[in-house]
């Protein structure tokens, strides 16, 4: 697949964007008196450097074709569950069905995807492992919290591999004229979820006033929310030409990614402030864990994928 | 040798998630480092998360019964590990188990030693035994660093042999000073809840 035209142009676009946030950044930083450092600008700098690497491992992957995606996004589905079930209190009875979660229900989903077998792929996990997982828990003899333990692990899988697996399961679909092409798919996807994420911080940070969740996630705000879905809809609209939608269809599609990415950032938050901890991890520097920088994708690329695959195949 | 073992180090670090402390977060002489212990990736964990000038110098304290078992445990503890074996069986004059940790500790190593004795079953912190008290009183200016591992008992639990990847975390808490008016009981039980103060809430 690869380095068509159109795409080359998107990933060019990221670059440029990202250039650009380097450049303000460091003129942010040129600004500041001497030895001193306002811990804001220091993030945004750490933030925008994380961004570098992940747009460069993101697109290494998309460019070696369909593979090098689904190992991408394995790892990442990997990731999020360690940081997940880290959070999550389980008991010792619970330890195998925690082994065949990491270490066949991960590698086993994601063969599915590389196989394009959407049969398997879609019921897999929220079937047979959702009845596996008690079922293994239940051999431990363990009856503490039974409903919880497994309630947790099931949904740990549900947001860390299902949804997650549904980004490179794009790359499975067959849609009239686009073939071939899907990648752009699955970079369309991405760049809407994660540019909606920065322009709400953006237009937060810059006319935030009132709190959307103030107990969840003090930082959300109603500006934010409605300055970050319109702008970065409105971009996906500006896309259409590199995607199988037209004008409209791209603008639909982008704000239902945006509203479905705010919710699940909400959702993750809601996780985190209830095991009382702000980020998942520290993997990614400046970002927090790999589950604080796909909040949003997990939420919003299962509905992205349905809705592609209803109205486009 | 040493670069084999930096990237040992490195491995484990990424498969339990723990970073290397900074130089800045341990002394840098000769210490005696305790820590809970429930899992045998304990010291391994504790061992790799050392900056280099204190990893290259450290000792883990074992139970000479356990490691001397089999070729494969005789071969980590004696030349990957350098593990300083003492006895807990059969304890006379001769086989004192604090002669070999001395010795140890003026030839400029660090130990690591686990003052619970064994793992604890269930991850919580078990009283400790002795030894700890008289590993200080023996060389009472030796700073004894605690240091709590968190979440090891989960990654991989006494009685199982295949691992979870979990993040583990550690923390370090200030070395404590030894007292000599102080008694043996009393010692232990401030060692003990120096752990206990490291653990998360």
């Amino acid at each position: 697949m690869l380095a068509d035209r159109a795409t080359l142009l998107l990933v060019g676009g990221i670059v440029a964007l990202l250039a650009l946030a380097s450049l303000i950044t460091a003129v942010l930083k040129s600004r500041q008196p001497a030895g001193t450092l306002n811990p804001v600008i220091a993030n945004l700098d750490a933030r925008v450097r994380a961004w570098w690497v992940m747009v460069a491992i993101f697109s290494a992957a998309l460019f070696t074709g369909g593979l090098g995606s689904v190992i991408l996004f394995a790892l990442t589905s990997f990731f999020a569950l360690r940081e997940f079930l880290t959070l999550t209190p389980t008991r010792p009875a619970d330890h195998r069905a925690l082994f065949w979660a990491f270490f066949v229900v991960v590698p086993l989903q994601y063969v599915l995807v590389a196989q394009r077998w959407y049969g398997a792929f879609a019921i897999f996990i929220p079937v047979y492992v959702f009845l596996f997982i008690p079922i293994r828990c239940a051999v431990g003899g363990d009856a503490r919290h039974f409903l919880e333990r497994t309630a947790k692990i099931q949904w740990a899988l549900m947001v860390c591999v299902y949804c997650v697996s549904h980004v490179p399961a794009l790359l499975m679909l067959d849609i009239p004229g686009f073939s071939g092409a899907n990648a752009r798919l699955v970079l369309f996807l991405v760049l809407i979820a994660q540019l909606s994420d920065v322009l709400q911080y953006v237009w937060g940070k810059l006319f935030g006033r009132h709190k959307i969740a103030p107990v969840l996630s003090p930082s959300k705000t109603w500006e934010g929310f409605l300055g970050g879905i319109l702008s970065a809809s409105a971009v996906g609209a500006a896309l259409w030409w590199a995607t199988p939608f037209n004008p409209w269809q791209a603008a639909a599609l982008s704000l239902v990614i945006t509203i479905m990415g705010f919710f699940g950032g909400l959702v993750m938050s809601a996780i985190k402030r209830d095991r009382g901890v702000k980020d998942y991890g520290n993997l990614i520097e400046g970002h927090g864990g790999v589950m604080d920088r796909i909040d949003s994708i997990c939420f919003a690329a299962p509905v992205f994928f349905h809705l592609v695959r209803y109205y486009f195949t | 040798m040493s670069s084999a073992s930096d990237l040992l180090a490195a491995a484990l670090r990424l498969g339990c998630g723990v970073r290397q402390l900074p130089a800045d977060a341990l002394p840098t002489v000769p210490c005696v480092f305790f820590a809970n212990h429930s899992s045998h990736l304990d010291f391994a964990t504790l061992w790799a998360a050392l900056p280099p000038a204190q990893r290259r110098r450290v000792r883990p304290v074992a139970g000479r019964d356990y490691w001397e078992k089999g070729p494969l445990r005789r071969w980590l503890a004696g030349r990957v590990f350098r593990a300083v074996l003492i006895e807990r069986q059969k304890v006379t004059v001769a086989t004192n188990p604090l002669t070999p940790m001395v010795d140890a500790l003026d030839a400029g190593a660090s130990l690591i030693v686990f003052p619970e004795g064994t793992r604890s079953p269930d991850g919580q912190i078990q009283p400790f035994k002795s030894g700890l008290h008289h590993l200080a009183r023996a060389r009472p200016t030796t700073p004894l660093v605690p240091i709590f591992l968190d979440n090891l008992n989960r990654i991989l639990p006494k009685g199982d042999f295949l691992p979870v990847p979990l993040v583990a975390t550690l923390a370090v808490g200030a070395p404590l000073a030894f007292d000599p008016a102080e008694a043996k009981t009393d010692f232990l039980v401030r060692a003990q809840l120096a752990l206990v103060a490291l653990q998360r809430p």
